[in-house]
């Protein structure tokens, strides 16, 4: 079994120095204005951050829009619906916070796909039954959890791993319901995500 | 020294043939699927570009992708040894490019890497 924390894991945290998110990001993501203007006058990373930043609103748009076109497919029940909803208000929270991060910190936020262009590229026609589209939103949540894990490492602040702990979090949420309610068990072993 | 040239080389040939042994593809694609997913598929562009075909391909010119400027002028074909560099950090083998994902087990790494290379 591998460990938990590894050498080359280690040396990234000492060593990272231009793919992190910035004190200011973590700041205006925790409603911080004052912590995120003192740290924008730190502009080495700004570009960086806001490129990372980015990333991250794109997956959170791409979330929203997926949620979009599994409820307007007419294969989710009601009873399925609202919980939906709900996960897509989540992942609203975490556009808006990091649209105004990004603006704040001088960049310009990516625009959201078409849904129609999110669908193609998530080939939803395929999409025939619930089941189908529940395990779609299951792999969306899980690679989102895992990419917000992914980006941990890049990290030069811990407050910064913090943030990004907390929105895997919310992605785990999802991904555990989306599971129970497909009736899969719970993984085996312990240390499944973020590996 | 005959012996001696015969005895490296022979190691080195066990040594080969277990890191080929070593490299798991049905490994690498259940990693692909729960590490990459979130952003990627094989056959379209999403928040990264598509991946059928990122090993040999030029880096930044996935067709329909918007790249950052760092991967459209870095000017490489992505390889294996490329592959290991930016999946290992990103921001630091090309600085200016988007992603901040990164994959530290050197194992997992050749896995997914692996993976890509059957994707054609």
């Amino acid at each position: 079994m591998s460990s938990i924390v590894q050498t080359g894991r280690r040396s990234l945290l000492r060593a990272s120095g231009t793919a992190f998110l910035s004190a200011g990001a973590v700041a205006l993501l925790a409603g911080c204005d004052r912590m995120a203007a003192q740290a924008q006058t730190n502009g080495a990373s700004a570009d960086a951050d806001v490129q990372i930043l980015n990333v991250a609103l794109g997956l959170e748009h791409e979330a929203i829009s997926a949620y979009s076109i599994a409820a307007g497919s007419g294969l989710v029940t009601k009873a399925v619906l609202p919980v939906a909803v709900q996960f897509q208000g989540h992942h609203k929270e975490h556009r808006d916070a990091l649209v105004a991060t990004i603006r704040k910190m001088g960049g310009t936020p990516v625009a959201a796909k078409p849904d129609a262009e999110v669908a193609k590229a998530l080939n939803a026609a395929s999409l025939k039954n619930q089941t189908d589209v529940l395990r779609l939103a299951q792999r969306l949540e899980r690679g989102a959890a895992n990419a917000y894990l992914g980006v941990i490492p890049s990290f030069g602040d811990r407050m910064l791993a913090q943030i990004a702990g907390r929105l895997a979090a919310d992605e785990t949420m999802h991904w555990v319901a989306l599971s129970q309610a497909l009736g899969d068990s719970l993984p085996p072993k312990a240390l499944t995500l973020g590996a | 020294m005959d012996t001696l040239l015969a005895c490296a080389a022979l190691a080195a040939q066990l040594c080969t043939g277990a890191q080929l042994a070593a490299v798991d593809t049905g490994r690498g694609r259940d990693l692909w699927e729960a590490r990459c997913i979130g952003c990627h598929s094989l056959d379209a562009n999403r928040v990264g570009p598509l991946h059928r075909g990122v090993v040999g391909r030029k880096a930044g010119t996935a067709p329909g992708f918007s790249y950052s400027a760092a991967l459209k002028n870095a000017g490489f074909v992505w390889d294996e040894a490329r592959l290991d560099q930016w999946l290992a950090g990103p921001g630091k083998f090309l600085p200016g490019s988007r992603m901040g994902f990164s994959v530290a087990d050197p194992a997992d790494r050749a896995d997914i890497i692996a993976f890509l290379k059957t994707v054609r």
